[in-house]
């Protein structure tokens, strides 16, 4: 046994446990990448179908995703760009392409996005696309930790809250984790986004709960308690995405017709 | 002790007469983490099943050949290298139960049952005893998991497997679930009573006591010594 404290076999067999290890690890992340992104892909679907309640058991998420229509939205104009293909455009991706997104001064990087925000976004329509029932729009922002990434659903007036809900967050489980805790995701429905006559956003998380006499309650959520820095980062990211540089523009056009009929 | 030199012995031992949980108190950690269901406690078992027998099976291959000043940290990187390839199947096959476990199937290379195997059994026997050694205490882990499980789910959300037994009072049936339940601490109770009837079982499993109170020899006078 004494051979087996010298350096050298010491370092062999170090050498040769961290390259065997390695590989395994390695063959086993690059062979089963395909199939977790198709899971990831069919979670994606799931949850814009579970953010709009249109989730119906004994039909296939493929099928009841037919029924949406997806179309990429010019974020600065409000306009649909039909010239890109909804299917294949990765929104997350395109804010690596300096022709597909523009850079954000601090104060206007309400989110946490690093400094840039992508021109193009793609929206999903329930319904009649030139009249919605309900309209999925992406939204994220930085929590404590990590970057949320999930959807809201609003209403076919362009304000009315459906649900949100977030597919990925890494936030402190159990605190700032909540974020997915259906009861807590229960408190967003019908809650408004915009005053009555403004274009800026009032939605936000407020510590002490919400009641029915609280002021302005119709915009406001209570906070997950325990995690201030995730609740801001979910106020943040509404703030941002509801705003001039989200999907204000394009909102608007729902928010004029309703308010005129 | 019963016999640990058959197959049988190995794989049916730690699961009542040196339960690694139970007698040993190991891996308690993950035991309040990931019971708060039973097809979550039955997945982290089969995790920990398939983690143990196999850092079990090369540790013991390899036995020979460790040098013993970097003895834990080969055993480490046997044991965080199988964690991370169990982490990828579930996220391949089993993709909303690897959403529910989180990081704790990472964590099962910080379970001392693992670790605690490799050190102790496999560095010893041979690595087809070692194999069954790891799945009898994987087994040992999983029982415990899932007795435990079955009692919160039942207790916290009047369930099993997601089944509803009892219908809870949110749902418009008549039981009021059993908050305490839902949260981690609550599995220290149902450990501590799965222990108490595991030693009345077994009375041998009581460990002696280390001190013993003796009755006071020398009375004293209510005045004092002096």
């Amino acid at each position: 046994m004494a051979s087996n404290d010298s350096i050298k076999k010491t370092l062999t067999v170090a050498l040769s446990l961290c390259v065997v290890c390695s590989v395994v690890v390695s063959t086993a992340a690059v062979a089963l990448r395909p199939t977790q992104q198709q899971n990831q892909e069919l979670d994606r679907k799931t949850n814009i179908l579970q953010v709009a309640n249109l989730m119906e058991p004994g039909r296939s998420v493929e099928q009841q995703f037919g029924e949406i229509t997806q179309r990429v939205v010019d974020l600065r104009s409000g306009e649909y760009a039909d010239d890109i293909d909804p299917d294949r455009f990765d929104q997350i991706a395109s804010t690596q392409d300096p022709a597909m997104s523009r850079t954000l001064s601090g104060s206007q990087d309400q989110a946490g996005l690093g400094g840039r925000v992508e021109n193009y976004a793609t929206v999903y329509l329930v319904g009649d696309p030139d009249n919605p029932d309900e309209i999925i729009l992406p939204v994220r922002g930085q929590g404590l930790w990590s970057l949320m990434l999930g959807y809201l659903a609003l209403e076919g007036d362009g304000n009315t809250v459906v649900g949100l809900s977030f597919y990925e967050q890494g936030e402190t489980p159990g605190l700032g984790g909540e974020v997915d805790n259906p009861r807590w995701k229960s408190l967003w429905p019908g809650k408004e986004i915009y005053p009555e006559g403004s274009d800026e956003p009032a939605i936000r998380l407020v510590k002490g709960g919400v009641g029915s006499n609280t002021p302005d309650a119709e915009h406001k959520v209570d906070a997950l308690s325990g995690a201030t820095l995730t609740s801001t980062g979910v106020t943040n990211l509404l703030q941002f995405w509801m705003g001039d540089e989200g999907f204000a523009n394009y909102l608007a056009r729902f928010r004029d017709t309703s308010q005129g009929a | 002790m019963a016999k640990t030199d058959t197959a049988r012995g190995l794989l049916t031992t730690p699961i009542f007469q040196n339960n690694p949980i139970a007698l040993q108190i190991l891996g308690i950690c993950s035991a309040l983490a990931v019971t708060n269901s039973m097809s979550t406690s039955l997945v982290m078992g089969l995790a920990v099943i398939a983690v143990t027998a196999f850092s079990n099976m090369f540790v013991s291959l390899i036995r020979n050949h460790m040098p013993s000043s970097i003895r834990i940290i080969i055993q480490m990187t046997i044991i965080a290298s199988l964690v991370i390839v169990v982490d990828q199947l579930l996220r391949a096959f089993a993709y909303d139960l690897s959403k529910q476990l989180s990081v704790f199937v990472g964590l099962i290379i910080t379970n001392c049952i693992v670790m605690g195997r490799a050190e102790a059994y496999a560095m010893q026997n041979g690595p087809v005893l070692s194999f069954l050694d790891g799945v009898g205490n994987g087994l040992g882990y999983t029982f415990i998991l899932l007795a435990v499980g079955f009692f919160r789910e039942l207790l916290g959300s009047g369930s099993v497997f997601g089944i509803t037994i009892m219908q809870t009072v949110n749902n418009g049936g008549w039981y009021v679930p059993n908050g305490l339940m839902l949260l981690p601490p609550s599995a220290f109770f149902v450990i501590g009573l799965l222990i108490w009837a595991l030693r009345s079982f077994n009375p041998e499993q009581v460990e002696s006591n280390e001190f013993k109170i003796t009755t006071n020899t020398k009375p004293r006078t209510a005045e004092g010594s002096a």
